[in-house]
């Protein structure tokens, strides 16, 4: 029963949590203590005594207005609302009193009054506050009737007795995909309005009109819900207290009956969520307001964008073919797996025991990782191990391994909270990390200042209520110069903290350092031509970083995914030292993971070159534990990274492969060099929910589970392991774990994991900084951040307090060099690529939902001035060339980019932006510089004829034989 | 000769432009040398276009004076009222807010410190912020607005808040029916304002002021933002006040025409460029109010009656009134009445005393059936209660309230059911919307009303508990006090409730 978790104490408290001293109150007769500035009605409900209340609820500030919660108070004069009243020492509340249910049974009966009472047919029947506060308040009767001269106003009814229409009633705004509008049912509680704005930050909703006329309105006159700024992020529907704001997928499915608390498996924030069931039918997903990482906020993606689940392309059975000019047969999990596991051991015998190696996925869960790289080192017998996280943040890994000595990121999301001055350089976190970005614009509204390194204008740079106070608009490449500089001017202008820098860092190290960064070369002035970021600018920000208190750097893949990826992040961890920023709340460095289990795949050993725990495979004792609980020998020698096992397969001695959960056709850079790696191997194995791009190339189709059958754990960005909870037994049959065993199994592995908690239990035995992590732990804690040991029982929220993990901070030199990829007079644009909010990396699930409705291709931005010269006009179909290819897109003419920059996503397999991208990668980690490509933008009539065959060619590569009976 | 034609608003409505320009016209025809100084009114606006003349004699009093009439004004031959500060309207009063207004020129700012002002300013200056706000606790000042909060507390808490700034708003959105007290001092004493908010300013440290003037009050606006420049040029603001060392400016924001706005949490509201809604308190706005930061939210009247108080002292203030409502009032006396206008006075006047004494009774000359104070929330007199006299707690025992001070006369022609009705509507109409028993509580408030029209004697309770759900769950006054008029219309006056079921029933 453990994987039916249902949340012990989900009551709306009423109004939000404060820190404070305490204060003690009688409320009812029971004393109750609670922090200072708590409101009376969250007091009482602590004391177990619900007020009936509508407009309050505890995700949100106390707004007043339903006036419902309304209490006596001894020596008070009236009767205050308890929601808007803080408590104060001594106080006597009653919230019971024949005046106090003389004035609620009224309120309620002028609401009823306005209301239609289809309570019956109503999606929200059951779940809708305004029902259940009828009954609280004992309304019995309501006496509002229409003169005989007019009828009585109201909202609901579309025409009045009489049949004239009916001025106040407004049509049903289904625009959205996953929600309605109905203004009939709207009790104008503001409650939506105040989570778009207090919550999302969003400000798309708001009430137009006044008095009996206020109505909800989003966006401007003549928007509907999909037209209007609204991002979908759903917080208004899980604010609404009845049916005006509704999931379709209740309308359709009715209401919940049993829920279910796991973890979202897109991005790497690890949002908690509430499954709601009905048997195995997922009917919503509703972030809980438990979940640490995102405090009960989701973003679209979450929320509305899980029905790839139940898509008509997932494939459910196991297929093999000899060639992949074959079309694929449908066979039984026993024969996909035999053959699979002989054709691996056929190509070891052949070509020896390193010619066939695995990858990992950042998507599937730690237990599921930690088997596949177990597969390689202990059942293939050889190091051939990488995972998806190569192309992302491996150079975070490296980065901060080197500096602060763990290979993470060192706060917990709450940081952000207390935090004053927020640098975020090369993420766009409203996009990729929505509900971060919320957390973060909460507190940029409350006065913390921004300051954004990006190439392109990014929402935060300026939307509602958030104006960044720099935005240093660098050319794609130039990071190193940037943050040098910065660290330069903070250096030379004598605003290091000296005292943090002689007590926790390396002190002769900072010398050479600042000795390095204090050169001219390196000073904004001397930069400004190649960054094209205006020295004051540079110089304003770095002053205000240094001095502005809490100073936190959040980043994203637009900081690894250069050349020089490695050397940024290191410049990033110096800043962060040099300035006193590491070690307590509100400060640090923060990568923004891309994916839900990037940390979690990179922690279970994935890389060719470490175990789990980032040991080195050439470490004897590291490897004697694994030695001893696998009973196998550890090769000592690192094995292949991804872009080695294509070259290799190419030279003709890298031959089978198991992917599990990635697509690196489309995901990997120069997908030509890609292609051709995979088209040379014997045996492909993908192990996935849809036929993605790279099973085009593979002989063995084993089909996946979705993160909503299986049992496990994702670590999110904040080092976080949050539970996955079977919600529903997998379609396929089985988890993805079993799976992989199945295969080990029958290539002579020998395992017998019986259930995921028995994965992370070996995880905890042979990783230190897992020891203390176990299924009963994160039962019991709902989530907890590694370190999880003797030392750290309930986990590290923030890392280094005391002193860096590797003793003593450590200042790297960060010597700019130029990339390699230049543009000229053939390629003289830079094209930097990204994401968008409603997509989700290759779009493998996204497109498979509702969500194309906001990006159904891919489009490429380009200045207007870029655009004139060569003729483009907006929604030009345009031919995008590099040195490594080349494809069409549409064009969009923004200048969000700055001239001489272009920029698009990679969600859509159709336009392959890899084909694009070059194979030059990070001097340390070979993370592909995806950021930087020098193209030229021309216009075209459509598809390139390379697309044309690449559709052809996946048409043909996905028929299916249908099983012999 | 110097010739006053008022340039307030009501003088303007009743012809004192045209006024103003025909003497002019005939003076220059005429070579007569005359000075014509547009002055703000006197407070008898049955008398307005009023002209003052000083021959010499002192100022003597012609009105309603028309175009038509200027001739005769030059030749001397036009029919006097004699001194207009004899008349018994103006002679009766005690002038202490107003003693300046219709008597200077109100952008002449020698004009003003002849007659005593920014003598309070400097005093104020020589004080310091706590002597500041015991004076004003010492005068027993409290808001004019309405709601009779006394001022010197008020300050005191915003004083004590901690803040990066602090604000002195002036609620200048004096939307009540029969109201014009602010009106008048702003077109008539506009420095009265300024000087009194920027001894609240000193008092509680406050570096910025805002004065929330209604868009209906074009001529108010015009002269506050002529005061304000002035006020500039002469050092009384900006980043020295008088030498006190201390920086306090004033700027005028218009409203947009929302009764609501008047409501000092979604006047906030308003000036910060938000939807004007209200706010629930706590937060108080002396704590967290204009941008979150401690404000001084004070009526026009509370603000420009501090002037005089620092200039003659507080006792001199708190000497006159009754009981715990020390002071002048203005009393502005409207509708159906002989004689309609400012009138201030010390609190303590009956209502008897105020409608027939001074208002002369109806100008229709039918008996007076009711009259309501204090706005379109107030509560109807009906005469059996004209002893009340005109006090806070006083207005309070009897059910009332006095609110701005407005006083509105009706004869036996006025159906009190339709005035409940209008009250209902009133509020329905400019209801923000935000909480409950406002926003629908008032539609069902005229439907119910209709209903008792149409002779349903079963919705006589329902409003009754309508008006109590109001009363006690609204969030501010609007939905708060519009049962006042309601309930006091439905109980002193029950006939006009009491209709019939239709004939044909």
């Amino acid at each position: 029963m453990k994987d039916f978790i249902i949340p012990s104490d989900d009551r709306d408290m009423g109004t939000p949590a404060r820190d404070g001293a305490p204060v003690t109150l009688t409320i009812d007769g029971f004393e109750v203590t609670v922090p200072e500035g708590t409101s009376v009605m969250r007091a009482a409900a602590e004391a177990g005594i619900g007020v009936p209340k509508l407009c309050a609820t505890d995700s949100l500030e106390a707004f007043g207005s339903c006036r419902l919660c309304v209490v006596e108070i001894e020596g008070r004069r009236g009767t205050p609302a308890s929601c808007t009243t803080p408590v104060a020492p001594g106080m006597v509340v009653r919230t019971q009193s024949d005046k106090v249910r003389r004035i609620r049974r009224g309120v309620m009966e002028l609401y009823i009054s306005d209301h239609p009472l289809d309570c019956l047919t109503c999606a929200a029947n059951g779940d809708c506050e305004l029902q259940d506060m009828a009954g609280a308040v004992g309304l019995r009767d309501v006496r509002y009737e229409a003169p005989k001269d007019g009828g009585l106003a109201n909202h609901f009814a579309l025409r009045d007795t009489s049949g004239a229409a009916n001025p106040e009633w407004r049509p049903k705004d289904d625009s959205n995909p996953y929600f309605t509008f109905d203004p009939s049912k709207c009790i104008v509680c503001n409650r939506c309005v105040r989570a778009c704005e207090e919550v999302q930050g969003t400000f798309a909703l708001t009430i137009e009109g006044r008095g009996f006329d206020s109505r909800i309105s989003a966006g401007a006159a003549g928007d509907d819900f999909l037209t209007s700024d609204c991002v979908s992020c759903g917080a208004c529907v899980q604010a609404c207290p009845t049916a005006t704001l509704q999931e379709k997928s209740v309308i359709e499915l009715g209401t919940p009956e049993r829920s279910v608390v796991t973890t979202c498996a897109y991005c790497g924030v690890g949002c908690s969520f509430k499954a709601e069931l009905n048997g195995d039918q997922l009917v919503r997903m509703v972030p809980w307001k438990d979940g640490k990482a995102n405090r009960g906020h989701s973003c679209v993606k979450g929320r509305f964008a899980w029905g790839y689940a139940n898509h008509a392309d997932r494939i459910l059975n196991p297929m093999i073919r000899d060639s992949v000019d074959q079309p694929w047969r449908e066979v039984s999990w026993d024969e996909a797996i035999t053959f699979a596991a002989d054709r691996m051991r056929r190509l070891q015998e052949k070509y020896g025991r390193k010619s066939i190696g695995v990858i990992t996925s950042s998507r599937c869960t730690n237990e599921e990782t930690y088997l596949v790289q177990k597969l390689a080192r202990g059942v293939f017998m050889n190091n051939n191990t990488d995972t998806c996280a190569r192309v992302c943040h491996s150079p975070t890994g490296y980065g901060l391994g080197q500096t602060f000595g763990t290979s993470a990121g060192t706060q917990d999301f709450d940081s952000v909270a207390q935090t004053d001055v927020v640098v975020v350089i090369g993420a766009n976190p409203t996009d990729g990390h929505p509900v971060f970005a919320s957390r973060l614009k909460k507190r940029l509204r409350q006065g913390a200042v921004l300051i954004v390194i990006d190439p392109r204008r990014i929402d935060l740079v300026r939307m509602p209520h958030v104006e960044a106070a720099h935005h240093l608009a660098l050319r794609p490449g130039t990071n190193v110069a940037v943050v040098t500089a910065m660290a330069h001017v903070i250096v030379t202008e004598g605003l290091i903290d000296e005292g943090f820098i002689r007590t926790r860092c390396d002190w002769d190290e900072f010398r050479d350092y600042a000795e390095f960064v204090s050169d001219s070369r390196h000073s904004p002035e001397a930069t400004e031509m190649l960054t094209g970021v205006p020295a004051s600018d540079l110089r304003a920000a770095a002053r205000l970083f240094a001095t502005g208190g809490n100073g936190a750097i959040y980043y994203g893949l637009g900081v690894t995914e250069h050349s020089q990826g490695s050397t940024t992040v290191m410049g990033i961890a110096n800043l962060a030292m040099l300035t006193g920023n590491v070690g307590r709340p509100g400060v640090g460095v923060n990568p923004l993971r891309g994916q839900n289990n990037v940390q979690g795949s990179c922690d279970m050993g994935s890389f060719p070159h470490e175990l789990p725990g980032y040991r080195h495979v050439k470490g004897a004792e590291v490897r004697a534990i694994f030695e001893r609980v696998w009973g196998v020998e550890i090769d000592p020698e690192p094995g292949l990274r991804i872009p080695n096992m294509l070259d290799a397969a190419v030279d003709g001695t890298f031959k089978g492969l198991y992917c599990q959960g990635e697509d690196i056709l489309q995901s990997d850079p120069d997908t030509r060099h890609v292609a051709a790696g995979l088209a040379a191997m014997e045996c492909v194995i993908v192990h996935d929910l849809f036929l993605n791009e790279t099973a085009t190339y593979a002989h063995v189709f084993l089909p996946g589970s979705s993160f909503l059958e299986k049992d496990g754990t994702f670590t999110n960005a904040e080092r976080r392991i949050n539970r996955v909870r079977k919600v529903m037994a997998p379609r396929n049959g089985y988890a993805d774990w079993e799976v992989t065993q199945l295969l080990a199994n029958a290539m002579g592995g020998g395992w017998s994991y019986a259930h995921p908690s028995e994965i992370m239990k070996e995880i905890a035995e042979t990783t230190p900084s897992f020891a203390g992590v176990s299924y009963d732990l994160l039962d019991r804690a709902g989530s907890v951040q590694w370190p999880c040991n003797d030392a750290a029982p309930e986990g590290t929220p923030l890392m280094h307090v005391d002193g860096f993990v590797r003793g003593k901070g450590r200042f790297i030199v960060t010597e700019y060099v130029a990339t390699d990829e230049r543009t000229g007079p053939r390629f003289p644009l830079l094209l930097t690529t990204g994401r968008i909010l409603s997509q989700y990396n290759v779009g493998a699930q996204t497109r498979r939902t509702a969500n194309v409705v906001w990006h159904d291709e891919d489009v490429l931005e380009i200045h207007p001035h870029d655009a004139e010269v060569r003729g483009v006009s907006n929604g030009d179909f345009v031919k995008l060339a590099s040195r490594s290819g080349e494809t069409a897109l549409r064009a969009k003419i923004t200048d969000r980019v700055s001239p001489g920059v272009v920029y698009t996503t990679f969600h859509h397999p159709d336009t392959q932006a890899n084909v694009i991208t070059t194979d030059y990668s990070d001097w340390a980690t070979n993370c592909p510089e995806y950021k930087v490509t020098a193209v030229q933008v021309s216009r075209s009539n459509g598809p390139t004829e390379w697309q044309e065959d690449y559709a052809a060619r996946t048409t043909q590569a996905r028929r299916i034989l249908p099983a012999a009976e | 000769m110097k010739i006053w034609v008022p340039l307030d608003s009501a003088a303007k409505a009743l012809g004192a432009d045209a006024v103003a320009a025909a003497i002019a016209r005939e003076a220059a025809t005429r070579g007569i040398e005359v000075e014509i100084v547009r002055n703000g009114s006197r407070g008898m606006i049955w008398l307005e276009p009023l002209v003052e003349i000083d021959r010499g004699r002192g100022r003597e009093g012609f009105g309603p004076v028309t175009p038509a009439d200027v001739s005769a004004l030059l030749d001397g031959t036009l029919d006097s009222l004699g001194l207009v500060e004899d008349l018994p309207f103006f002679a009766r009063q005690t002038r202490l807010t107003f003693a300046r207004c219709g008597v200077i020129d109100p952008l002449r700012l020698s004009d003003y410190e002849t007659y005593g002002g920014l003598v309070g300013l400097r005093r104020a200056i020589a004080m310091g912020e706590a002597a500041i706000v015991e004076e004003v606790k010492a005068s027993g000042l409290r808001g004019r607005g309405g709601a009779g909060f006394p001022t010197g507390i008020k300050w005191d808490t915003v004083r004590k808040a901690e803040g990066d700034r602090k604000y002195i708003v002036c609620n200048a959105d004096e939307g009540d029916s029969g109201t014009f007290a602010d009106r008048m001092i702003m077109e008539g004493d506009p420095f009265s304002l300024i000087e009194g908010m920027a001894i609240a300013a000193l008092g509680v440290g406050a570096s910025k002021g805002f004065v929330y003037l209604r868009s209906e009050y074009p001529d108010a606006i015009r002269v506050m933002n002529d005061a304000v420049s002035i006020a500039r040029e002469a050092d009384i603001l900006g980043p020295d006040v008088l030498g006190s060392g201390q920086a306090f400016d004033i700027e005028v924001r218009v409203g947009a025409g929302a009764y609501v706005c008047g409501e000092e949490t979604s006047l906030l509201n308003s000036l910060e460029g938000r939807r004007g809604v209200v706010r629930a308190k706590p937060p108080l706005p002396a704590i967290e109010g204009l941008f979150g930061m401690p404000t001084v939210v004070n009526n026009v009247i509370s603000l420009a009656t501090v002037p005089v108080i620092f200039e003659k002292g507080a006792q001199h203030y708190a000497d006159f009134g009754l009981g715990r409502s020390r002071g002048t009032i203005p009393i502005q006396i409207a509708g159906n009445v002989q004689f309609g206008g400012l009138f201030e006075t010390a609190f303590g006047l009956t209502l008897a005393e105020i409608v027939q004494g001074i208002g002369g009774g109806t100008s229709s000359g039918r008996p007076v059936k009711a009259v309501q104070v204090g706005g379109p929330l107030g509560a109807y007199f009906a005469p059996d209660q004209f002893d009340t006299p005109f006090g806070y707690e006083e207005f309070d025992g009897a059910g009332g309230l006095i609110g701005h001070a407005g006083v509105v006369v009706f004869d036996d022609g006025i159906d009190m059911l339709s005035m409940a009705r209008f009250a209902m509507e009133f509020c329905a109409i400019e209801s923000c919307g935000k909480c409950t028993p406002c926003r629908i509580g008032a539609v069902r408030g005229v439907e119910t009303i209709d209903r008792i029209a149409e002779g349903d004697a079963a919705a006589i309770p329902l409003l009754t508990d309508l008006c109590e759900t109001m009363k006690d769950g609204s969030l501010c006054a609007l939905g708060g006090f519009t049962p006042y008029p309601v309930l006091s219309a439905l109980t002193r006056f029950p006939d006009d409730f009491a209709r019939q079921k239709e004939a044909a029933e």
